[in-house]
């Protein structure tokens, strides 16, 4: 398995975003290695997590994750690879199940499993999914059109905005 | 090494330390040296954006994302200028007597820290908002707990200028919160004291302390360090350890002291807590207006506090429960969602304790006491009553399976949540009211605590703390002005202790 690997210099994430007028995409400088989890598996991930990045064109996907892939290059080394071995490992499980990858289950059959581990009896595995939930969200919410799209409008002039 | 010299130190800039800071500046005129040591950086008032990860970036440690050894909760903690006084809410509760009376330190009455409490209160232009400046958010929970039999009360709120931007817990962007960064340290500079920022303490000796100041990285929020980036060796004549509940017992811990100081890290609370979200039928005004100018005090009765809040995309979608559509169906709501914070009062147990890993850094061990599940059980269906009865059309709450109840089961609420589905790992749990691991305690007993009632570390008499370490168990309520109180003690201490700690000429 090939992972997709990227490597531009960071401003370029932001650049689309700012020409376009809106806020400018928050990241770290992503790592030179590129994005350190397995692409097509992250992507999948993230439309079970939530359904509308199934509609993100390449512009979104590249600011989520520049986010993301900003986020886990803060991290000691052995986050990413964990992360990196977790996603790897949850691609590879419907194998027995399905005989498909994750990458390759529809949508419902991923949130399916998903669920299932979720609510594992292990803890590690619970994190785990409780982690991966978390970048998704991370790389989907914290775009400041997707915050805009479900209506969150907080404004740092407060009061004299809503007027 | 970068040698330095002062009379006293302080690490940490937070509701302790400034506070330290400003009420020892008057001795900088008898020619005390004084020095603030911060990690973290100082953010000029441009840079406060509101913009959630971005800030969230800047001003928390670990981004806002450390996680308690076993990755079941978030610990949420400041590292700027001012710590954690930058990004909290800004709420400001004189601790309960009842409390302050079973901690039971020696030396350490309620009346003194309230007289205290009101000092820096005042310094804080705490009081309540006036009602033309309530939300939707807040009024609803008022509505809410009048209807289902309980009495909201107002949060005083240490604020001035406020124009209601919703974005106090990612640096308010309007220089109205009254932080120690706003108030206490730069009172403390103008007579004198000296703030270092991006100075980061590694560890303590006798009477010294070795720094490491860094270098502001490219496209790094904040000023550059008042001093070269390097390695320093600072000589003292007394240090103050003010890094907080997490920062404190670790910088203590690794500077070798556990050993004399079996108490080191233990005792760590922090009041858990989740974050509970309804839907509404209409919009309401939530992300505008200050988001926590109400509560609901049940923590002596059935150990939990209610807080009206309000957050922002990213930090709801991960405290929601649950991914999918439903999430999403959730999510799309924002304009309709009312939230609450659920806060646990937990208690001190042996095992929940900060310590350090190999390379020194702090770990924090924490373990849910049956007790602090139940009580987050019991805040969550009062939650959801309250919710209900101010008309929410669906809530969604953690500790209830499913997650998501709709109207139609409200009389169903008491059922449907329940402690056996709070499952660690899946549900999310935060905690922002970091306590405990320098517990006060009776002077010299060393085997039951870290300091006597005025901060002197047991057997060190040139180390003091200052911080809601200090605590020897849980406050129940929002900790920051016992905070200001306790380390005004610390100060008192420092001043009367003057001559034995820095000679004849700095004696008060």
């Amino acid at each position: 398995m090939r992972a997709l690997v990227r490597s531009r210099p960071a401003a370029a994430f932001g650049a689309r975003a700012l020409a376009a007028g809106a806020a400018p995409a928050y990241k770290q400088p992503m790592p030179a290695a590129g994005f350190p989890l397995p692409l097509p598996v992250f992507r999948a991930l993230a439309e079970a997590f939530v359904p509308e990045a199934a509609a993100l064109d390449a512009r979104a996907w590249e600011e989520a994750e520049g986010i993301v892939g900003g986020f886990l290059a803060s991290r000691p080394a052995s986050v990413r690879r964990q992360a990196a071995l977790l996603v790897r490992l949850l691609d590879l499980l419907p194998l027995v199940l399905h005989g498909r990858r994750f990458r390759s289950l529809d949508v419902a059959r991923r949130a399916r499993l998903l669920e299932r581990l979720q609510d594992a009896p292990v803890l590690l595995v619970r994190r785990g999914i409780w982690g991966l939930r978390t970048l998704a969200f991370m790389g989907f919410y914290g775009r400041a059109e997707a915050a805009g799209a479900i209506g969150y409008r907080a404004d740092p002039r407060g009061w004299e905005a809503r007027q | 090494m970068i040698e330095r010299e002062y009379d006293i130190v302080i690490v940490g800039s937070g509701a302790g330390g400034g506070t330290v800071a400003q009420a020892l500046a008057p001795m900088v005129q008898d020619g005390v040296r004084i020095l603030v040591l911060e990690q973290g950086p100082r953010l000029a008032d441009a840079e406060f954006t509101g913009r959630e990860l971005e800030m969230a970036d800047a001003l928390y440690e670990d981004g806002g994302g450390f996680l308690t050894a076993d990755g079941t909760m978030t610990l949420a903690f400041g590292r700027a200028l001012g710590g954690s006084t930058v990004v909290y809410t800004g709420t400001s509760l004189v601790a309960p007597e009842r409390v302050i009376r079973a901690w039971a330190v020696p030396g350490l009455d309620h009346a003194d820290l309230a007289r205290r409490s009101a000092v820096y209160a005042a310094q804080n232009n705490v009081h309540p908002l006036a009602p033309d400046l309530i939300n939707d958010n807040n009024r609803l929970f008022v509505e809410g707990c009048r209807k289902a039999g309980y009495r909201a009360e107002q949060f005083p709120l240490n604020v001035r200028g406020c124009r209601g931007s919703s974005l106090c817990n990612l640096g308010c962007p309007n220089a109205a919160k009254m932080g120690t960064a706003r108030v206490q340290l730069p009172a403390a500079q103008a007579q004198g004291v000296q703030v270092v920022t991006r100075a980061e303490v590694l560890s303590i000796g006798e009477r010294s302390l070795t720094v490491v100041v860094r270098a502001r990285q490219a496209g790094e929020k904040g000023a550059v360090s008042e001093w070269e980036p390097g390695t320093y060796h600072v000589r003292a004549g007394a240090v103050v350890v003010a890094g907080g509940a997490v920062g404190s017992p670790a910088l203590l811990l690794r500077s070798g002291f556990g050993g004399a100081l079996p108490a080191l890290g233990r005792g760590f609370t922090c009041h858990p807590a989740h974050i509970l979200v309804a839907e509404h039928e209409r919009p309401i005004t939530n992300d505008v207006g200050h988001p926590k100018s109400f509560y609901l005090d049940r923590a002596a009765d059935e150990g939990y506090v209610l807080e009206t809040c309000m957050y922002f995309p990213f930090t709801t979608a991960k405290n929601l429960t649950g991914f999918g559509a439903a999430h999403s169906a959730l999510m799309r709501a924002f304009p309709r969602l009312q939230m609450i914070l659920v806060l646990a009062c937990d208690k001190a147990v042996p095992g929940n304790r900060v310590t350090v890993d190999g390379s020194g850094k702090p770990v924090v061990r924490y373990t849910f006491t049956a007790q602090t599940v139940e009580a987050l059980a019991r805040a969550t269906r009062a939650s959801a009553k309250i919710f209900f009865a101010a008309g929410a059309l669906r809530v969604h709450a953690p500790s209830a399976d499913p997650p998501l109840i709709e109207r139609r089961d409200a009389d169903r609420v008491d059922e449907l949540i329940a402690a056996r589905h709070f499952r660690t790992g899946k549900v999310s749990v935060s905690a922002a009211h970091l306590m405990g691991g320098c517990a006060m305690g009776e002077p010299g007993d060393a085997g039951r605590s870290v300091t006597d009632a005025w901060g002197r570390v047991h057997g060190l008499p040139w180390l003091r703390v200052a911080d809601a370490s200090l605590f020897p168990d849980s406050l129940e309520i929002n900790p920051y002005l016992t905070i200001m109180a306790l380390a005004d003690r610390v100060a008192e201490a420092i001043r009367a202790d003057a001559r034995d700690l820095l000679g004849a000429g700095a004696a008060a």
